[in-house]
């Protein structure tokens, strides 16, 4: 409302107030002084009429001709000797329109009607003018003298005492303060970070997840994943053209993974299909961190003596599948792996549980899956009370075999397994719809600014 | 997961029961299936073709489950109502048998050695006495499809074909010849040609033309006859009219020509045993017996676990020893090729969420991967400095890595990758510029300056690694402002060393001399030496650099590599 004080203790207070009134504009008032195009025109003309050429060439000429026709004042002969000419057509003309600019003139408009006036202003003869005025009256605290208010306290004030005498403008508690001049932390890094502690206080150890590029044998094949697999496609993965592959394996494993696909071994069947070196040898962009987890696992049965381990990683990886407003080709798979004497499945749901625990969630189900690579597979489910149904949270299961025992693991070692994406809870605790919004260099920025801390379990 | 879609009222009848929409999902859960979605064929045809054309579509409700990819098995009405028969133990297990004719031979199938050179394998069957009706038989045409596009791989490693056994006569000879000398009327053709004419015909088919590579270049095709020279078919492409099967047929003849055997063999198994049920003598076929030793995964008797196990469809048996079990794989079953895959049947017989959970006693203590906690520790530390963390992404264009860094792709050690679906996935990274560049350009409303920065993975080629390539940790940083704040930039380099506890000096400590780098501007940029070695660059960027990434303001970039500092 003003800016003369602030609720309460003014020294003034203004109110506004607008109103409007007619005017004549510059065109307008010409017409007010030498009258109408059209009645200049009627006079102009002489009882003998007048070419038209030379009215056409008068400063009022061309509206005026127009208006004086359609007023059926003047009538033009077409035909003429010496090119058309213009006549008067009445004795007398009655400048209507002059007459009632003189009386808006005058201040009377409000003797026009509404349809008048509005067809004026289309000739933009009339204006209409709104004037604004304030009526100041006298406040509550009104006075001739004038006081300074202060508004911060100064070292001087503090010295010298003085801000005992100062009078302070008062705070305006209703606005927003500073914003602090800081940097941020991106919210999946957040949530990967929360993540990471998780894993950390279950006692897990980070695996080597910094290679992106991987083989084929150690992505697909060790992990007991055939061949003609459609996953292996190249609707599904990325493959290089350079490196195209690679070149180093252990050579005594490549020959049992060999076998066991093609012959079987192990207690095993096998796939019976022509196993080949060289699909085994191509490069992709790794579509899962489990390639990361067969590597450990192989390095784990080289030692002398077998040791149980807890494993996890967070890390990227990528699918040449189609993207929509969900997925995108590259996204972070976080995974947790036990390898023990005597696991079970039991063991399985509850170190799933106590995950999930950390996570704010604790009604969990599980759901029959299939996986090339474990067996049993389990998809986990936690039902979501804001959307009253289940939802899967995640895939797990126990490794097959055929994976485990050509890296050379003793026979009792079972293998336990888990995995989720790291994109879909965070789209979810961060209400994002679209993940180019969050992953990215379409990302919003002022999300990233405004995100407040991760606590996965509020 | 393949998805099959049902008549929701024809799958009740065979069930038995009717079950609501929650039920249904529930046995789903229970079984290891998904109901993925309720929906008619009016539905459909709405939905893809606008509601004019849906007119007079059949409003049947149709369920469309989603079955895992290895159960073969289940992708038809007839499967998945023995499975889930069995599993509610409203069925016994079915043991198929294989039976001879009343009368004569059985059929054979002579394959030629000419097939080597295209399409070495072959497997036939019969099915005899069947009954038809106009259900079973888009079953049977869709179970087919459905193999066909699953584990035959589109066709690539298996091809059906199916006949009308009382139309022709055995012994049937699988062989191979050139085009021009297979002649034939295909199927609903009504005139005949020569496979050469036939290649060219189904060129415009929208439905066969995508598997005419499979065979098109070479010297011979694939060809069935019958003892009268008729042509059964021409796989993978297309059967003889002649042999078509009708709702009338009474015995139909199966063969699988293939390029993989055991699929043959598993693709014959499973036509055969999903269709046996309407022969007159049902469920006629054989299979093989696995013994499962006692180390299972859950606490029950023996005797319960065969119980478990026959409800799976798994026939099973506690041996004299008391401690083991026979189990009997039926030939539907080609899934299980190892005990732990009976180890799962008989822990979803026995329902997993029955299991109880119980803790590991594995005992470990965590540890960070080091380049890791250097890496968290460092995020929080520049978030502090006032920069903003960005995450872009690690497949790119050449272009962002190299001509719009005033650079040559070649000079970049950059991984290619081969089959990009748009420019976009080109390469992989090697450098984290313009990911923050490109960061900056789709945030241009921000207010400034704007600050980023991005510790992450770029990769590089490298022939000591047994893949040729390797990951590196590098911190990158931009400043963008109306003046390049250069200085700003070298202040962050300056906080990072204090924070790596590395103090400014030559030889010891880490220093910044001038250098020459096309990505920057001439006599603002430098590199940057740690320990003696070269550890990155800073600076502002060249004009024509912030041109290329579509920015208009200066922007002066850091960008280091953290490996050496573990």
């Amino acid at each position: 409302m003003d800016e003369a004080g602030c609720g309460g203790c003014q020294v003034i207070s203004a109110e506004q107030r607008s109103s409007k009134h007619w005017e004549l504009t510059g065109e307008g008032c010409e017409i007010a002084e030498q009258g109408s195009h059209e009645a200049r025109v009627f006079s102009s003309i002489p009882d003998e009429g007048m070419p038209q050429g030379q009215l056409m060439k008068l400063a009022f000429g061309k509206v005026g001709f127009s208006k004086a026709m359609s007023n059926k004042w003047i009538r033009l002969d077409k035909g003429h000797e010496g090119g058309p000419r213009v006549f008067r057509t009445v004795e007398n003309i009655e400048d209507s329109v002059r007459d009632k600019l003189l009386v808006v003139q005058k201040g009377q408009s409000s003797q026009l009607e509404e349809k008048e006036k509005s067809e004026l202003k289309k000739r933009k003869l009339l204006s209409e003018v709104t004037v604004k005025s304030y009526w100041i009256t006298k406040g509550s605290l009104f006075s001739t003298t004038i006081t300074k208010q202060e508004t911060e306290l100064t070292p001087e004030m503090i010295a010298s005492g003085s801000w005992k005498e100062k009078k302070f403008k008062p705070y305006n508690f209703e606005a927003m303060g500073v914003a602090p001049d800081c940097g941020h932390l991106h919210p999946l890094m957040k949530v990967r970070t929360q993540f990471r502690q998780i894993f950390l206080e279950m006692g897990f150890t980070e695996m080597p997840t910094n290679n992106f590029i991987e083989s084929s044998f150690w992505n697909f094949d060790s992990l007991f994943q055939p061949q003609q697999h459609p996953a292996r496609d190249q609707h599904d993965t990325f493959f290089l053209s350079d490196p195209a592959q690679a070149h180093e394996f252990p050579l005594d494993y490549l020959e049992r993974v060999r076998k066991v696909h093609s012959e079987g071994g192990f207690g095993s069947q096998g796939y019976k299909y022509d196993w080949k070196i060289e699909e085994a040898q191509k490069n992709i962009l790794r579509t899962h961190t489990t390639a990361v987890s067969a590597r450990m696992l192989y390095k784990l049965a080289q030692k002398e003596k077998f040791t149980p381990v807890k494993y996890f990683s967070i890390d990227r990886v990528f699918r040449n599948e189609t993207l929509d407003a969900t997925h995108l080709a590259e996204f972070h798979q976080i995974e947790g792996v036990v390898a023990d004497y005597g696991l079970t499945l039991g063991d399985l749901m509850g170190i799933l549980h106590q995950f999930f625990t950390k996570l704010g969630i604790t009604k969990l189900r599980f759901k029959p899956a299939y996986n090339p690579y474990t067996e049993p597979s389990m998809e986990v489910f936690s039902y979501h009370e804001g959307l009253k149904k289940w939802v899967e949270v995640g895939n797990s299961g126990v490794f097959r075999p055929e994976m485990l025992l050509p890296m050379g693991l003793p026979e009792g070692v079972t293998v336990i397994a888990w995995g989720l994406s790291l994109e879909r809870p965070t789209m979810i605790k961060y209400g994002i719809n679209n993940i180019r919004e969050l992953v990215g260099h379409k990302v919003n920025l002022q999300m990233v600014y405004d995100s407040p801390v991760c606590r996965l379990d509020a | 997961m393949p998805t099959v879609s049902v008549k929701r009222d024809l799958l009740f009848h065979a069930l038995g029961r009717t079950y609501s929409d929650e039920e249904f999902d529930e046995l789903c859960f229970e079984f290891g299936l998904e109901l993925d979605e309720i929906t008619s064929e009016k539905d459909i045809i709405s939905r893809e073709q606008g509601d004019t054309k849906a007119e007079g579509a059949s409003d049947v409700i149709l369920y469309k489950i989603d079955v895992p990819a290895n159960r073969y098995d289940l992708l038809c009405l007839e499967g998945l109502v023995r499975g889930l028969q069995v599993f509610k133990e409203k069925m016994e297990a079915p043991r198929y048998r294989r039976v001879s004719p009343t009368s004569g031979e059985p059929q054979r199938l002579v394959i030629t050695e000419e097939t080597a050179a295209v399409r070495p394998h072959a497997v036939a069957a019969v099915l005899r006495n069947i009954t038809f009706t106009q259900e079973r038989y888009d079953s049977f045409i869709e179970l087919q499809e459905k193999l066909h596009q699953n584990v035959c791989r589109k066709r690539t490693l298996v091809a059906i074909g199916t006949h009308d056994l009382d139309t022709i006569s055995g012994p049937f000879t699988y062989t191979a010849k050139p085009p021009d000398d297979i002649r034939f009327t295909p199927l609903n053709q009504a005139q005949e040609y020569t496979a050469t004419e036939l290649m060219n015909l189904y060129k415009t088919d929208s439905h066969l033309r995508h598997y005419l590579h499979i065979i098109e270049d070479k010297p011979v095709y694939p060809v069935i006859y019958d003892s009268n020279g008729i042509v059964l078919s021409m796989p993978p492409i297309i059967n003889g009219d002649h042999s078509k099967i009708s709702l009338n047929t009474k015995n139909v003849f199966i063969e699988c020509t293939a390029t993989d055997l055991t699929k043959a063999k598993i693709v014959l198994d499973m036509m055969v045993t999903m269709f046996c049920e309407y022969c007159e003598e049902p469920f006629t076929s054989n299979g093989n017996a696995i013994k499962l030793p006692e180390e299972t995964l859950m606490d029950e008797s023996t005797e319960r676990i065969a119980q478990l196990l026959t409800k799976m469809c798994l026939r099973s048996e506690v041996m004299s020893d008391g401690e083991q079990i026979e189990v009997e794989i039926p030939p539907t079953r080609s899934d299980v090729i190892h005990a732990c895959d009976i180890m799962e049947d008989a822990a979803m017989a026995y329902g997993f969420n029955n299991i109880i959970r119980t803790t590991p006693r594995t005992y470990t203590v965590a540890n960070q991967l080091p380049l890791n906690k250097l890496t968290e520790l460092l995020r929080q530390d520049l978030a502090a400095a006032g920069f903003t963390e960005a995450l872009t992404f690690a497949l790119c264009s050449q272009e962002d890595i190299a001509d719009k860094l005033l650079k040559n792709i070649s000079d970049t050690r950059a991984c290619h990758i081969a089959n990009p679906k748009t420019a976009e996935f080109q390469v992989a990274r090697t450098t984290l510029l313009p990911g923050l560049l490109k960061t900056l350009a789709a945030n241009r409303k921000m207010p400034l300056p704007l600050r980023l920065f991005e510790i992450s993975d770029v990769v590089l080629k490298d022939e000591t690694k047994d893949v040729g390539a390797k990951n590196n940790r590098r911190l990158c940083a931009v400043y963008y402002n109306k003046s390049p704040g250069f200085e700003v930039i070298h202040g962050l380099m300056d906080r990072v060393m204090q924070l790596l506890e590395v103090k400014p000096g030559r030889d010891e400590g880490y220093h910044i001399q001038a250098a020459q780098d096309s990505s920057f501007f001439p006599g603002r940029c430098a590199e940057i030496f740690a320990h003696g070695k070269s550890i990155g660059r800073l600076g502002v960027l060249h004009p024509d650099v912030i041109s290329r990434f579509e920015l208009t303001m200066p922007c002066s970039a850091l960008d280091i590599d953290i490996e050496p500092f573990l």
